[in-house]
């Protein structure tokens, strides 16, 4: 017979351990039918028909939040053969309460009273026969944690399935147990008489979701009306309020006869409480926390994992452990500047190349004075900034004998230490020796490798992050956070939990997207990942840079700029976003608990970071590998003189983007910078933000210096604009796919694509308009336009908030 | 009228009604705050707002303006 187990439980009452210890290694991971809530379910370990069904975590089966739809909806309309309810037994009252509602439904029900060892370990006592009674259900202690009883309880559950579905009991007063009564006989429901109670009591409640559901006849509704009123103002309370009341009257029943509490003495995740979230520790201890989270997982560890899988895997290729690596650097960096020595000295003296073998450089040393200086430029690789060099006779002797020290033959890296080579090294060699066509070792290098590598390319890091994150909430300290931030955030439409996708957004957005599963409320977690992008990366400080040294001399005020724009961008979207009608409502309830602090498990932690990780390669590694492949073919190919063909990387101006760029630049005429260079170099930001870079130095940088090219042809204002643009506009195709994998829907993704490009636009339209009005370039018509865009954000702004009505 | 909001730090309150209705009440009583029920208002947040409270045994945070909601005696 094949049977399904539904496990519910609080969130925090060890439910997820449970399901893991159950299920094994054997899981699906996916999501409840339209919305964002994670459905996971796996095959009952040594029981090949029985599946686990893992609820979301729920402390009432309420209509009014989405988990507790999903839950009771599963509940309702799949009809599992039987519950095992999870019940912390450290917090006895308040699971109870959940209890007593999945125990109306008729479905067979096995209680697993889990955290037992720790009750014992405060003194208190649970007399689990004596509860087993008054509940009329097996109770099973176990301990999810250690795997004690966990298979018995679930044994106990399929035998309690094989029994079959069964009326519940009555647990309230009499006069409601008598309107109960009433209403099943009035409602004529169209179920099963073990679920006419639910039903029942759901119609008491007046539940829209179920009244809604079950239509009854006009007169008998009006009927039952009537009867409820009379209880109302019998006991002067609303009906919902009512039935809570009696639940936790009857729990508080049950728990006198079945449990016995010790003390009132401080446990001792009270104590580490009064540290942590002390009155004047509490911020410094935050702020150390975040720290170290940022510390490991975006500067130190995080960034050496991704640089290894960006440039050593998927790049030239990377030492085994590092060893050689250091040695390696020097030695191209000192072959390097030799070589730029000579060849300044080369160009003084009229060569139009310089040959590096001994005749040759001994003929530039004979033919140079002995006070003769020439120089050099040097230019940084990832902000393609130059510098000019000065050298002197001794550096080029000094440099002759370097390069014949180095036999005039660049450092090979196998002679430094255990070199692997990277993938594309790997295939493009593997390519060549079967003689593989131009075009399709483009295709297979810098299109499919280049794509998974941008894929995979992240993944160490999120791991990293994705291990502190199961870290900080499996130990408990993520409610605090929100308990500790809840207060600035929430002006912002945001939760105190955003702070930690928008710290990790200014090391990668990507991982900071995906850090928002955090949120529970869906509204702040949809807000948090607009958002969160908008706080400058690390791909895009080549680019600030770029800008900053290029069109404002390296104004030390441009980076800083950038970081404020962003917060700008984040507390405004919130503030606005919030009086849409997407956004506006009832304010969530923050009331939450904070559950006790506990030593987190290795299991645990180590699943929930699989889980994550994996997500992410899965949903979210189509649209960048896609995307990133289409790029690289309208970036390559294109009419050149010679008709379509495959293009180089400095013939950029002939290929498809370019053509794409021309279409499309009139776009960003108002915005001051209406070339297709710009546009074509924003375009390509979206594989990632420091190819801004690298597009701007090719197409700027055919005669001469990029930089001076780019200063050229933007005006200070048009630069300011152009920065704005790039930093706010849709981020990277990989956040994008971080995007629809946590919103989980086209339609928002979409949204929040749109939203985030046309606040960039209007910001750079506003931006450049009045920043024209300095420079005495005005265009009437335009600047009209940006004043009106500034008045509506401003009443946006500062208007009221939308009262919507319960 | 005392609400939970005015409780100062460390006091223990009984409460008497719950003001308001639809999701937050319902919220607010399905974790526990019921008529009756003994809360301890253990903190507030270092910026002020929320509050921690210990009810029924366990720890629960709710901001002012919902602790506004909650009549005690």
């Amino acid at each position: 017979m094949n049977i399904r187990i539904a496990l519910a439980g609080n969130p925090n009452s060890g439910k997820t351990t449970l399901f893991n210890n159950l299920t094994q290694s054997n899981q699906y991971v996916g999501n409840w039918p339209g919305v964002t809530v994670e459905k996971k379910e796996g095959k009952l370990r040594k029981h090949n028909d029985v599946t686990v069904v893992d609820l979301p975590g729920i402390y009432s089966l309420s209509p009014y939040t989405e988990e507790e739809v999903v839950a009771r909806n599963y509940l309702l309309d799949e009809k599992p053969e039987v519950i095992i309810n999870i019940v912390d037994g450290t917090n006895l009252e308040r699971n109870l309460y959940l209890s007593t509602q999945l125990m109306e439904l008729g479905i067979p029900f096995v209680m697993a009273l889990n955290m037992m060892d720790v009750v014992r370990k405060n003194g208190d006592r649970i007399d689990t026969k004596a509860l087993s009674n008054s509940l009329g259900c097996p109770v099973v202690e176990i301990s999810a944690l250690r795997g004690e009883n966990t298979l018995k309880v679930a044994e106990d559950a399929i035998k309690e399935a094989q029994k079959g579905r069964r009326t519940p009991a009555p647990i309230f007063s009499s006069n409601i147990e008598k309107v109960i009564s009433y209403i099943e006989e009035k409602a004529a429901f169209k179920c099963s008489e073990s679920e006419k109670r639910w039903y029942a009591i759901k119609v008491f409640e007046g539940d829209q979701k179920v009244l809604e559901k079950v239509k009854i006849e006009n007169y008998a509704l009006s009927e039952i009306k009537k009867e409820v009123e009379n209880v109302e103002v019998e006991m002067d309370d609303d009906k919902e309020s009512i039935i809570t009341n009696e639940r936790y009257s009857y729990i508080e029943r049950v728990v006198k006869t079945s449990y016995k509490k010790k003390s009132n003495g401080l446990t001792v995740s009270d104590k580490i409480d009064t540290i942590v979230t002390n009155k004047y520790l509490a911020l410094p201890i935050f702020a150390l926390v975040m720290w170290l989270v940022y510390f490991v997982s975006v500067s130190t560890i995080g960034t050496i994992f991704t640089d290894w899988a960006n440039d050593g895997v998927f790049g030239d290729g990377f030492y085994l452990l590092g060893i050689g690596r250091s040695a390696y650097e020097e030695s191209v960096e000192e072959y390097g500047t030799a070589e730029s020595v000579v060849n300044a000295f080369g160009e003084k003296l009229g060569l139009e190349a310089v040959e590096l073998d001994e005749d040759s450089l001994e003929d530039i040393l004979l033919s140079t004075e002995k006070d003769g200086v020439a120089s050099y430029i040097l230019q940084d690789e990832e902000t393609l900034s130059e510098e000019e060099i000065e050298v002197t006779y001794t550096e080029l002797v000094e440099s002759v004998d370097i390069l014949s020290s180095y036999n005039y033959s660049e450092p090979e890296p196998e002679e430094y230490g255990p070199w692997v080579p990277g993938l594309p090294v790997l295939i493009g060699n593997g390519l060549e020796a079967i003689g593989c066509s131009e075009w399709l070792m483009g295709l297979i290098l810098d299109g499919i490798v280049a794509g998974v590598g941008a894929v995979l390319g992240f993944v160490p890091q999120m791991f990293v992050l994705f291990l502190f994150l199961a870290v900080l909430e499996d130990c408990g300290y993520m409610a605090r956070i929100a308990f500790v931030m809840d207060r600035i955030f929430r002006k912002f439409g945001l939760s105190g939990k955003s702070f930690i996708p928008i710290l990790i957004g200014t090391g990668c957005g990507v991982p900071g997207i995906m850090a928002s599963r955090t949120i529970e409320n869906e509204k702040d977690r949809r807000m948090t990942i607009i958002t969160t992008t908008f706080i400058p990366c690390g791909a895009k400080l080549p680019f600030i840079a770029m800008i900053a040294g290029s069109i404002f001399g390296g104004a030390s005020w441009v980076a800083p700029t950038a970081y404020f724009l962003g917060m700008f961008a984040i507390i405004t979207s919130g503030i606005i976003l919030k009086k849409t009608k997407l956004f506006s409502g009832d304010p969530a309830p923050f009331v939450m608990e904070l559950p006790s602090y506990h030593t987190p498990t290795v299991k645990n932690v180590l699943l929930s970071m699989w889980e994550r990780g994996w997500s992410f390669i899965k949903k979210a590694g189509t649209i960048i590998f896609l995307s990133t492949i289409v790029v690289w073919f309208t970036s390559f190919f294109g009419f050149a003189a010679d008709g379509f063909r495959m293009l180089s990387e400095e013939e950029l101006d002939y290929s498809i983007l370019g053509r794409i760029g021309s279409l499309i630049a009139w776009i960003f005429y108002p915005l001051g910078w209406g070339n297709w260079q710009a546009a074509v170099a924003s375009i390509t930001g979206l594989v990632a933000k420091e190819n801004i870079v690298g597009t701007l130095g090719i197409l700027y940088g055919a005669e001469g210096s990029a930089y001076a090219g780019i200063s050229a042809a933007f005006s200070k204002v048009a630069g300011l604009s152009f920065l704005s643009f790039n930093l706010l506009c849709a981020p990277c195709f990989a956040a994008i796919g971080a995007i629809k994998r946590e919103m989980n829907s086209a339609k928002w993704t979409w949204f929040a694509v749109g939203y985030q490009c046309l606040f960039a636009y209007l910001v750079a339209l506003v931006v450049y308009q009045f920043g024209s009005l300095f420079t005495g370039n005005v265009n009437v018509l335009l600047l009209f336009v940006a004043i009106l865009v500034a008045a509506y954000f401003l009443y946006m702004l500062f208007k009221k908030e939308r009262k919507v009505g319960v | 009228m005392n609400t939970l909001k005015d409780t100062k730090i460390g006091e223990t309150v009984r409460v008497k009604t719950l003001m308001g209705e639809g999701r937050i009440k319902r919220r607010i009583m399905d974790m526990g705050i019921t008529k009756g029920v003994e809360i301890y208002v253990r903190k507030v947040a270092p910026l002020g707002d929320p509050m921690e409270v210990t009810v029924r045994g366990y720890e629960l945070s709710l901001r002012k303006a919902e602790a506004e909601n909650i009549v005690v005696e």
